[in-house]
């Protein structure tokens, strides 16, 4: 079965089983998003690609396409409030791009340059995060972690692995490691792991990679987060 | 602990579904869950640690540092508040000689405050080690005092101490009539499945938990899906703050909200029930139990139920509290042994619940409501109530009125009526349905309790003119913010940031641009949230704002901007390493 949608006024096609962000990726139509990866089981938790389904707020990643839905992709109040929703996600933690190694190939920083975020608008929450360095090859840095379980995923669905969880509830949330003692030198993690190279931030590093290319030349430096998205998501965060 | 946790996971079949059931039992045994029991857990059930320190830390009542041997957690309900809970919570610190948030250095007692335990007819309230006590005052806490010094095992406390009461003050339809044992059960398998269907669907019944789906057609949704498991789930975690009323069901009409999950297994074709209790209430569980056993002798539950070729039983298990659990997917998770997250929807669950399977989840109140219509017929129910909202409503009345308690009244009665009855005198306002409902002032006390105009799924609190309107407001948006699971970023980080921004004005530090932007972060949270509780979150702020912009207004400063921190206050630790305490070390905040 398969049939068409409408998102901001073209018509779009779709089959069967697939979400508006599937059918929007294939007809080349970019809906931000962090928390989602192609080939990865939609989460629906960063909200960055809520859009009006018939009047309706939706994700897009988790809402199944239908005959005839009708889909606001951009509209003034949706840029705005995903402009918002980003903000929100830079004052939960402690993001400081310029000094941050991932600057220029992190998807938080380039949907931010995509919706023209000039500040963080909020209150900064100053949480007190701990930096897990202890793995030869990879860290953790769980002040630039924005939750959006992609490394959780990545590792139990691609790696068999299962390396990560994210535990606590509402704004203590965490990123936990699986090792009796917790940190990221005792898991059964790799540097080849998909789930060390996903991290749609700063959050989760490889070792001896950083400023291998200069900030400037950099994947969201040269390209918007838009382009890269629809040509594949292949070349997202090159380390 | 070894052996212990052997005994324990073969009591539980080694599932991990019943994770919670397991974490729960190593809480009560060894004050919280040691590492080195999530070890032993997690080889066992064959589960990552990390899904069990998940869980553990989901959960309010589970703890991964030891609590004190008795463990106290009062309610921190607006209704526990009004009734003098803050200075009897510094009492007991002061009695017990423990810090409010600690475990005192022997190890014997904790102090913790927790959200509304669903004893608000009876507040202050207080759970010690998870079982509750209603109506504190000092002689109890004197009395506790003395009990802890001895270390007097909590069976041997004063069953006084633990004395819960009904507190029915008004019953109508439902709660005046009551049913023999497996009389629906009889009257549904007398009938053509479909034929019940049609006289539920007839009745117009609508799930009680406040969201109002048509009972019949989500069970026949359910009945229609091909599958080789069907389940039934009763959502007794009634967590709004100043709901109370499945507790009364739960404790003295038992066996009649199991009968409706019967009935309704028996037309959907499930063979097993849950009982999602909800972990304030522990003290029904023993109870509850024995009710299940009697209808089990009684041949109303198990094989063959009253000859009929008909299988079907129930389990209670017990959360761990946590408010959003009482919204149906998250329920379901936890009912898997996992954090009560909201699943994303479609599909829902009467197509794909517990474990992937079509659950029905309704509320007490409607199970109980179902097995009487079943019995009785749709003319019976119907004729009470309204064209959208046919029958009656069970309410849990609290706050500023001489007789709270439970009330049941046809849909369509006037607010002004029940505040008649429960002796409400110099009314300010109503919070109808809770936190997540809509405060009314006393201007509005001619609305009517309906789906058409005050849905409800029973939180009836009442306040008179003494009380502060922020203070209140203040109270519930802490409670959304301290209950939101966390998942999605509008939630997790708005109602954070809710709480702040409310925060701010209400200590005096908010001017008129601070009010615009609590209202645009209101309409961001309510519009972006994942699941009902974030969608509902900032209900508390919008409806008094809208009601009493003036009390908003006198409370801000008369500047144009008033930073959120105090920019002096932040060089204290500067000043103090440094040594130095002149002027110059000192900035002044805003030139006012």
């Amino acid at each position: 079965m398969s049939g068409t949608i409408n998102i901001d006024g073209k018509t779009v096609p779709y089959r069967d089983g697939q979400t508006i962000m599937d059918a929007a990726i294939a007809a080349g139509i970019y809906i931000p998003h962090l928390c989602h990866k192609p080939g990865f089981t939609p989460h629906g938790s960063c909200k960055l690609c809520t859009v009006k389904v018939n009047g309706r707020n939706c994700s897009a990643c988790t809402f199944p396409a239908a005959d005839g839905q009708v889909v606001i992709n951009t509209s003034d109040e949706l840029l705005q409030d995903r402009r918002r929703i980003t903000q929100m996600l830079f004052v939960e933690g402690n993001h400081f791009c310029p000094s941050c190694e991932k600057s220029g190939n992190c998807q938080l920083q380039g949907v931010a340059y995509h919706l023209n975020m000039l500040d963080n608008h909020f209150p900064h929450f100053y949480a007190d995060r701990r930096v897990d360095a202890s793995h030869p090859d990879i860290m953790i840095d769980h002040n630039r972690c924005i939750f959006c379980n992609l490394c959780v995923r990545a590792s139990r669905e691609k790696d068999r692995k299962n390396v990560f969880d994210i535990a606590g509830r509402g704004i203590n949330k965490r990123l936990i490691v699986n090792s009796v003692s917790g940190t990221l030198k005792d898991s059964a993690i790799s540097v080849d792991d998909c789930a060390a190279h996903i991290c749609p931030t700063g959050a989760i590093l490889i070792k001896r990679s950083a400023y291998r290319l200069p900030i400037g030349q950099r994947t969201y430096d040269q390209r918007q987060i838009s382009d890269v998205a629809l040509s594949g998501e292949v070349e997202h965060g090159q380390d | 602990m070894r052996t212990f946790l052997q005994a324990l996971l073969t009591k539980t079949q080694f599932q991990p579904v019943r994770l919670l059931t397991i974490l729960r039992a190593v809480q009560a045994e060894f004050r919280h869950i040691p590492s080195s029991a999530v070890d032993i857990l997690a080889e066992a059930l064959q589960i990552s640690r990390t899904q069990i320190l998940a869980v553990a830390e989901f959960y309010s009542f589970l703890h991964l540092t030891p609590q004190g041997r008795y463990a106290v957690l009062f309610s921190d309900s607006i209704t526990d508040r009004m009734l003098d809970q803050q200075n009897l919570l510094h009492y007991a610190a002061k009695r017990w000689n423990v810090a409010i948030g600690e475990v005192r250095a022997d190890g014997m007692v904790s102090l913790h405050t927790t959200s509304c335990t669903g004893l608000c007819d009876q507040g202050p309230a207080a759970l010690i080690n998870g079982i509750a006590i209603a109506n504190l005052n000092r002689p109890k806490i004197d009395l506790i005092a003395e009990l802890i010094e001895r270390q007097a095992p909590l069976a041997q406390w004063p069953a006084s101490l633990f004395a819960v009461n009904d507190n029915l003050y008004k019953a109508g339809l439902l709660l005046k009539s009551s049913l023999d044992s497996g009389a629906a059960i009889r009257a549904a398998c007398a009938h053509d499945r479909a034929e019940v269907f049609s006289e539920l669907e007839r009745s117009g019944l609508r799930g009680r938990g406040g969201a109002g789906f048509k009972t019949a057609l989500k069970w026949r949704y359910c009945a229609e899906e091909v599958s080789d498991r069907h389940y039934v789930v009763c959502n007794a975690d009634e967590g709004e703050p100043g709901t109370f009323k499945d507790r009364v069901l739960l404790n003295s009409f038992a066996d009649q909200v199991f009968e409706g999950m019967t009935v309704c297994a028996f037309l959907i074709g499930a063979r097993q029930g849950f009982l999602y209790l909800r972990a304030e209430y522990e003290f029904l569980h023993s109870k509850l139990e024995a009710v299940l056993e009697r209808r089990r002798q009684a041949g109303l539950l198990g094989n063959n139920i009253l000859n009929k070729a008909f299988d079907f039983d129930i389990e209670i298990r017990l959360g761990a509290g946590a408010y959003i659990c009482g919204e149906e997917s998250a329920l379901i998770e936890s009912l898997e042994g996992k954090p009560g997250i909201p699943r994303n929807r479609p599909p829902y669950p009467v197509s794909s619940g517990y474990l992937q399977k079509p659950t029905v989840v309704n509320n007490v109140e409607t199970f109980l409501a179902a097995a009487q219509i079943v019995v009785r017929g749709a003319d019976w129910f119907n004729v009470q109530g309204t064209e959208k909202s046919p029958g009656s409503k069970i309410l849990s009345v609290s706050g500023d009125c001489l007789r709270p308690g439970i009330y049941e009244y046809p849909f369509g009665t006037p607010v002004r009526q029940i505040l008649n009855d429960c002796g409400a005198r110099d009314v300010l306002g109503v919070q109808v349905g809770g936190p997540s409902g809509t405060f009314i002032s006393n201007r509005e006390l001619g609305r009517c309790l309906a789906f058409e105009d005050l849905p409800t799924g029973g939180s009836f609190i009442v306040f008179d003119n003494s009380r502060n309107i922020l203070q209140i407001t203040q109270n519930f948006i802490h409670f959304f913010a301290h209950e939101s699971c966390g998942f999605c970023t509008p939630c997790r980080v708005g109602t954070s940031l809710l709480k702040q921004q409310l925060d701010k004005i209400v200590e005096g530090h908010g001017s008129a641009g601070d009010v615009a932007e609590l209202e645009s972060l209101c309409r961001l949270v309510k519009q972006y949230s994942h699941c009902g509780l974030g969608q509902t979150a900032a209900n508390p702020i919008l409806s008094t704002l809208q009601r009493y912009p003036d009390v908003y207004q006198a409370q801000l400063k008369r500047i144009s901007y008033e930073p959120g921190f105090d920019l002096d206050g932040a060089l204290a630790v500067a000043r103090r390493m440094a040594n130095r305490d002149d002027a110059a070390a000192h900035l002044s905040q805003v030139e006012e």
